[in-house]
């Protein structure tokens, strides 16, 4: 492992507010918020909900690692800490949006949708409430935090529940267009977030629709479809494909549930191959939903590349994803191997 | 127009409280199951609730002024519906339909089914956590409805409530009105046998609630207790333990284990509808079956 994976690595120490004061930069322990670009969660929330008097938001004891202080900053009645008790919140969201309320709830992805996951079904979800489940630091992005912190099997658990959108942020653009869409959007949602310093994807904030993915470069030897933090590691992949003379698609298939079926034909029709990356459990998320589209279609090549299904190992997240090939390098030669077959 | 606090006599409230138990049984009769014991216990609570203290608008089941109820022992629905259908939220002749394949209404309450149901419960633990909400609600948006949640005894040992109870004393939620149901008996046995939930006044007080105790089949002290609680929205929040009998009304059935669910059928039927029709007697526990 290099030196440099190691200190690329370094995550969640966005817990001071940053008005701590120390001699010695090195001994910071806070981020700045530009070193944590796909954080803008409280500030556009913080904006939304400037002329939106519906939107309240509430956190975990997290408002510093989700950033979600710069909503409470700027709209203190709007703002409830409840500590750590997921539950409670997730539940007393739903109490809150029954009155018209539109709560977003942000805490770990491991504890908002693991943790909660019985109360998003029975309390957001099944009601048809209209509360925003925001779970940061998803995947395998805490890294050497280990699995307690990791969240690999969100996706799997949340997208078979009925009236729920599960959807997952990009980058910074990303979330912000989400967060706007997200607003009157009809059904409860989990949003899934990484781990705050994404690298970019969307240069500006795009246009999206819920259940509508999109198509972020063109191929025609073979279609990724990807979400959240592989949509960045696939597109450096395909370029890299590029260069060998393989002409790859990707997909940012950001709705989890509902799919976009059409563009998963398109890929299959089109490009008679298709590989799904994701950061998550390689069961049951979205290459197995991927695979439910695909029965139903011709014959395709197909292929899915994910954290196989087994408890991650110890590291620093870049370690990670080098070890289970969930990088631009890692992505480029699971296709070259998928293609070779 | 705000719809005032009724002051309906007690015997009126006495005949309610019967009615809540005759159409319990007689609901359960078409589901061919149903939630007898659990649903006595808190007749008299629930009649004294709807029809002398909420304030409510029948004719417009989303007024956001009303006073919400959330039936977190969800399972006590079934003598709920009849309260509603009876003070006009829907016509009382859907509940011929009571469980029968795509009737509105089931075994624990569909707020998206059933006007006048303010939140949809059946997993236990979550409705105090509803009712912290509903009442954070309140405080943000400056109105003045107080949220009642109704609690089981034995739902007390779902970690979530303790949750929603400290989150409620941290926040101070003094228009959030919780009743614990205290019948006794959970499913498997006496509470104090299968989990302790006392001392109850200590516990609530411990996290800075204001507490009260009372005879929950005896309707003036409830009613009491219901004019003590303050106005306001900040403060303490109010909870009143409810001493009740499990089965409260059925001779039988008070303090059984068996009637948790059960199903009464031919004149076994007519049997429990006479006694039940004779309103209550004192309780005797040496005559418990």
């Amino acid at each position: 492992m290099t030196k440099d994976m190691q200190d690329e690595s370094e995550i969640f120490r966005g817990t001071t507010t940053g008005s701590t004061r120390l001699r010695d930069a090195r001994s910071v322990r806070g981020t700045p918020k530009a070193g944590m670009p796909a954080f803008v969660l409280g500030e556009e929330l913080a904006d939304l909900a400037d002329s939106d008097p519906r939107i309240v938001v509430a956190t975990a004891d997290l408002a510093s690692a989700n950033r979600t202080n710069d909503f409470r900053d700027r709209h203190p009645v709007r703002f409830v800490n409840f500590s750590i008790a997921e539950k409670n919140m997730i539940t007393a969201a739903a109490g809150m949006a029954s009155t018209g309320l539109v709560p977003y709830v942000a805490t770990f992805a491991s504890f908002a949708a693991i943790l909660g996951a019985e109360a998003i079904r029975t309390d957001c979800a099944y009601p048809r409430m209209k509360v925003r489940v925001i779970g940061s630091h998803s995947g395998m992005s805490m890294g050497f935090y280990g699995s307690s912190h990791h969240a690999l099997e969100d996706l799997g658990m949340l997208r078979c529940m009925a009236d729920l959108t599960v959807v997952c942020a990009t980058d910074a653009n990303h979330l912000r267009a989400i967060l706007r869409a997200s607003v009157d959007h009809p059904e409860a949602m989990y949003i899934r977030l990484g781990r705050g310093r994404d690298p970019e994807v969307y240069p500006s904030v795009p246009q999206i629709t819920f259940g509508k993915a999109a198509r972020l470069r063109e191929g025609s030897d073979l279609t990724i479809i990807t979400c959240g933090s592989q949509v960045r590691a696939s597109l450096d992949a395909a370029e890299l494909l590029a260069g060998e003379g393989i002409s790859v698609r990707v997909v940012d298939m950001f709705t989890i549930s509902e799919m976009d079926r059409d563009e998963i034909k398109a890929a299959a029709e089109e490009t008679g191959a298709i590989l799904t990356v994701e950061e998550h459990n390689i069961t049951g998320g979205l290459g197995s939903a991927v695979t439910e589209v695909l029965i139903d279609l011709p014959r395709c090549k197909f292929r899915k590349h994910g954290v196989p299904d087994k408890y991650v190992e110890v590291g620093p997240p870049a370690a990670l994803y080098a070890h289970y090939r969930l990088n631009a390098d890692g992505v480029a030669e699971v296709a070259r191997e998928f293609l070779s077959v | 127009m705000t719809p005032e606090r009724n002051n309906v006599s007690l015997s009126v409230l006495e005949e309610k409280a019967k009615f809540i138990r005759t159409e319990t049984v007689r609901l359960s009769r078409i589901a061919g199951a149903g939630h007898y014991s659990s649903t006595f216990s808190c007749a008299e609570l629930l009649a004294t609730l709807y029809y002398d203290q909420m304030r409510l608008e029948p004719g417009q089941p989303d007024w956001p002024e009303r006073d919400r109820f959330v039936m977190s022992k969800g399972h006590a629905a079934i003598g709920l519906y009849p309260v509603l259908a009876d003070l006009g939220f829907f016509d009382p002749s859907e509940l011929d339909t009571y469980t029968r394949l795509g009737s509105n209404y089931g075994d624990h309450p569909d707020m998206k089914k059933v006007k006048g149901i303010d939140f949809s419960s059946g997993s236990l633990g979550h409705g105090l956590s509803i009712g912290v909400g509903l009442a954070l609600a309140a405080r943000m948006t400056q109105r003045d409805y107080r949220t009642y949640v109704m609690l089981g005894d034995g739902e007390l040992s779902e970690g979530q409530i303790w949750e929603a109870a400290n989150s409620a004393g941290h926040f101070g939620l003094q228009n959030l009105v919780a009743i614990v149901d205290r019948n006794g008996l959970s499913i498997d046995g006496h509470t104090e046998d299968i989990m302790t939930v006392e001392p109850m006044e200590d516990r609530f007080g411990a996290f800075g609630w204001n507490v009260q105790r009372i005879d929950g089949h005896d309707i003036n002290a409830v009613r009491e207790a219901f004019a003590r609680l303050p106005s306001g929205r900040d403060g303490r929040p109010q909870v009143i333990i409810a001493d009740t009998v499990k089965g409260r009304g059925v001779a039988h059935m008070e303090m059984s284990l068996d009637w948790h669910v059960g199903n009464l059928v031919g004149e076994d039927y007519d049997a429990v509808m006479v006694e039940l029709e004779a309103g209550l007697k004192p309780y005797e526990p040496e005559s418990m079956a």
